[in-house]
């Protein structure tokens, strides 16, 4: 332990801690730029700058570690100068248009100007060139917002173990980018957004459907119906003030209705019917592996994440033939909206606007790949992220917090809580086991309010398995068999994840992948700024939803099991294969 | 160290296979070592006389690094090329020392001479034009560079009669 003064007031810190960490602990604001959690700090903006008795120049709170008698101050004049002065230099080099800027009111460097009270820009110089890169469905990059952080570089290499993302070139004409002056749909990018999400500014962003989405509503000729992902609701509140981690589904769905949807439905719909046929898959390649004695590719893979899916076609082809084939809850909501339901209030699927508000950038990508539309239509027209919707509701002039609770439409828009766990890394692991333990055994999960503990929480790569015993006769073949579970979140975790298989260390039956860190909840499209706490506090909102609802498991979804009955026939029958299921490709790494 | 630091003495191009083979062996001395990336691209430059991006996107697989982050190695160091250089590779220091003792005028005389500018090659491919950051030779400034021959306290008014030297290969012929 070092003892320390802050501000002239008295601290302890641990060894190796940096004064940033030490002054937070404390409760001492330092304000930073390019920092990021859990991450090498990297002192790249300059902007917690202290003053450090002795020390010949400011010191960068972030990267410098505390030491024994240390004395700080975090505040005075000379540190309020020259942090105005390193936010005066950015500005100066900024392309400042904030009134007609996506981030405007939600700008890190606009909150930081208004904090050290900036009224003037002290320097004049070279602006750097407007260049737009919308090569990508899911995002846009506009490098004249762009002040150089590099949080983004660190996201896209050390989170996701991508890196589409790096500084080109040196000095002033530095662009941070994909390779030499290419778009990003020249390089590996998997278009998971979370270069978006961490970005400060309004340099990276999601490619906006709301005009498109305006436009469709205003069609009198067109039946617009919009699905909601599991993890809007424990975010979009965000956007209207409320603490992370507030459920808002009901006013989500007034809102909704309210914006002019002709039927306001859950993804969670279609995340029970992907239990049904994803767990049916996974029976049914275990049987043939352990009775047939056929040669099935396991582990079987979840295939929920489409910047998972993105990820595997360019970096992991060997491991495809182990991708579950289920389209994703979303693509599955279009393809059934725009028959069975269509068919059901006799509208043309050309007719039908199929809206998606998802927590995710990459869904912008899924929806358009060329295979998506079995339906005979686009199954899927637009995607909104949970940040886009909160700027229609505030652009409708609603009020969103004053709203009453409204509940879905039916049928699509009933869903289990284990749907509702899709939202968290482990969920959709969580979702199966629930379904599937109970069909092969009668019984239900033996676990307590039936959660599966150790593949839940933020740990990077999580293990678990479950012994079946007292099977029913039909699966008798799974008696006294081991069944082993992994959940992966975060691409440079999969990536560890994968190798480890490669090298023949592990084997599992059974995988969950989620691109994001912490799952959906920490999708490239929500609210920002998404850290651990906020991670926890929205995975906390969901269990809580889940646990709210009498229906916790897939297979007992009514309307899910009139959709079989009325129209699908079974799980994994021709009509299923035709509308719910999907194949992959290798696309060679750029 | 000599190897590293050659440019683009080779004029007539190698087959594709023999840049493959040549590259290959560069990888198989290089993609384990740490701090290996640099080293690697100076060699494959000196042998290849630029890096193609055939070329890179095969170094940034070995060396299992995302093609970017190879791209900004190269793209941050002036001494990398991505395009085919000249025969002789004229680099006019803008160093501290250089720039403050007319390394501009120099610069000035070696475009206009060339007609060429910064990062460009002339059409007969003789010539490509580069600014360096200091060679360490600070006392004889201004200095340039062609290839591997250091001239010193370089005149603007002389640099058409140096450049005549290169063309009619009385100089520095490395071949």
């Amino acid at each position: 332990m070092y003892k320390l003064i802050i501000n002239g007031k008295s601290i302890e810190a641990p060894d190796g801690a940096t004064i940033l960490e030490t002054a937070r602990r404390a409760g001492i604001r330092i304000p930073t730029l390019c920092f990021l959690e859990k991450r090498e700090p990297i002192g790249a903006c300059r902007v917690c700058l202290v003053e450090v008795a002795g020390a010949r120049t400011l010191m960068a709170a972030c990267s410098t570690p505390v030491t024994n008698g240390m004395d700080i101050k975090t505040n005075s004049p000379r540190v309020r100068a020259a942090r105005r002065q390193v936010v005066e230099l950015l500005l100066s080099e900024h392309d400042g248009n904030c009134q007609i800027c996506d981030r405007n009111q939600d700008c890190e460097l606009q909150a930081l100007a208004s904090e050290l009270g900036i009224r003037e820009i002290a320097y004049e110089g070279e602006k750097a060139k407007a260049k737009i890169d919308d090569s990508t469905p899911a995002l846009v990059r506009d490098n004249s917002k762009c002040i150089k952080c590099r949080r983004c570089v660190t996201v896209c290499s050390q989170v996701q173990g991508v890196g589409a993302l790096h500084p080109q070139g040196r000095g002033f004409d530095t662009v941070i980018g994909p390779a030499f002056t290419l778009n990003l749909d020249g390089v590996a990018c998997v278009q998971c957004g979370q270069c978006a999400a961490v970005c400060p500014v309004g340099a990276i962003s999601e490619r906006s459907h709301v005009e498109a989405v305006w436009k469709a509503l205003e069609d009198p000729k067109k039946t617009v119906i919009v699905q909601t992902a599991p993890a809007i609701r424990a975010a979009l509140g965000e956007c209207f003030g409320c603490e992370p981690g507030t459920r808002v589904t009901g006013k989500m769905t007034a809102a909704l209705r309210q914006l002019g949807f002709n039927g306001v439905f859950d993804t969670n719909f279609t995340a029970d019917l992907t239990i049904m046929e994803e767990g049916t898959e996974l029976l049914t390649r275990l049987k043939k592996a352990l009775v047939d004695g056929e040669k099935v590719p396991l582990p079987m893979f979840t295939s929920c994440s489409p910047g998972w899916i993105n990820f595997a076609e360019y970096y992991y082809p060997e491991f495809l033939p182990n991708l579950s084939t289920c389209k994703s809850p979303q693509q599955m909501f279009g393809a059934v909206a725009k028959t069975y339901y269509a068919q059901k209030i006799g509208v043309k699927p050309e007719d039908m606007t199929v809206v998606s508000i998802m927590p995710c950038t990459a869904k912008k990508f899924e929806c358009q790949r060329e295979e998506m539309n079995d339906s005979g239509a686009r199954d899927v027209d637009y995607v909104l992220t949970t940040r886009e919707l909160g700027r229609m509701i505030k652009e409708a002039g609603i009020d969103f917090m004053s709203l009453e609770d409204e509940k879905m439409d039916a049928p699509l828009g009933l869903g289990s809580g284990a749907a509702d766990i899709f939202a968290n890394t482990g969920g959709v692991m969580e979702a199966a086991l629930r379904t599937a333990y109970e069909i092969v055994t009668g019984r239900q999960l033996p676990m307590e309010n039936l959660h599966v503990k150790p593949v839940a929480g933020l740990e990077g790569i999580k293990e678990a398995s479950v012994v079946i015993t007292g099977t029913v006769p039909a699966w008798s073949f799974l008696e006294g068999v081991e069944v082993k579970l992994a959940v992966a979140h975060g691409l440079a975790n999969v990536r560890r994840l994968l190798e480890s298989i490669k090298r023949g260390e592990k084997s599992y039956h059974f995988i969950e992948i989620m691109t994001c860190p912490g799952g959906c909840i920490g999708g490239g499209g929500q609210p920002r700024m998404t850290d651990d706490s906020v991670r926890l506090k929205r995975i906390g909102a969901i269990y809580s939803e889940d646990e709210s609802k009498a229906l916790r498991k897939s297979h007992e979804n009514d309307a899910v099991q009139q959709l079989y009955k009325e129209f699908l026939g079974a799980p994994l029958g021709e009509k299923s294969h035709h509308l719910l299921h999907t194949h992959y490709k290798h696309k060679p790494a750029l | 160290m000599a190897e590293n630091a050659a440019c683009c003495a080779c004029s007539e191009s190698l087959s594709e296979e023999e840049t493959a083979r040549q590259l290959e062996e560069i990888l198989e001395e290089y993609r384990d070592k740490p701090g290996g990336l640099i080293p690697a691209l100076q060699i494959a430059q000196s042998r290849f006389g630029y890096l193609s991006e055939t070329v890179l996107k095969k170094i940034s697989a070995a060396f299992n690094k995302p093609y970017s982050e190879v791209a900004g190695v190269v793209s941050f160091y002036s001494f990398f090329s991505t395009v085919p250089r000249g025969k002789y590779l004229v680099r006019a220091c803008l160093g501290t020392a250089c720039y403050v003792r007319g390394g501009k005028a120099v610069l000035s005389a070696l475009k206009k001479e060339l007609g060429i500018d910064v990062g460009q090659t002339t059409e007969d491919r003789l010539f490509s034009l580069d600014v360096g950051r200091c060679f360490g030779a600070c006392g004889l400034a201004p200095v340039i560079m062609v290839n591997d021959d250091v001239h010193q306290r370089v005149k603007p008014s002389k640099v058409g009669e140096l450049l005549k030297a290169y063309a009619a290969g009385e100089k520095g012929d490395a071949q």
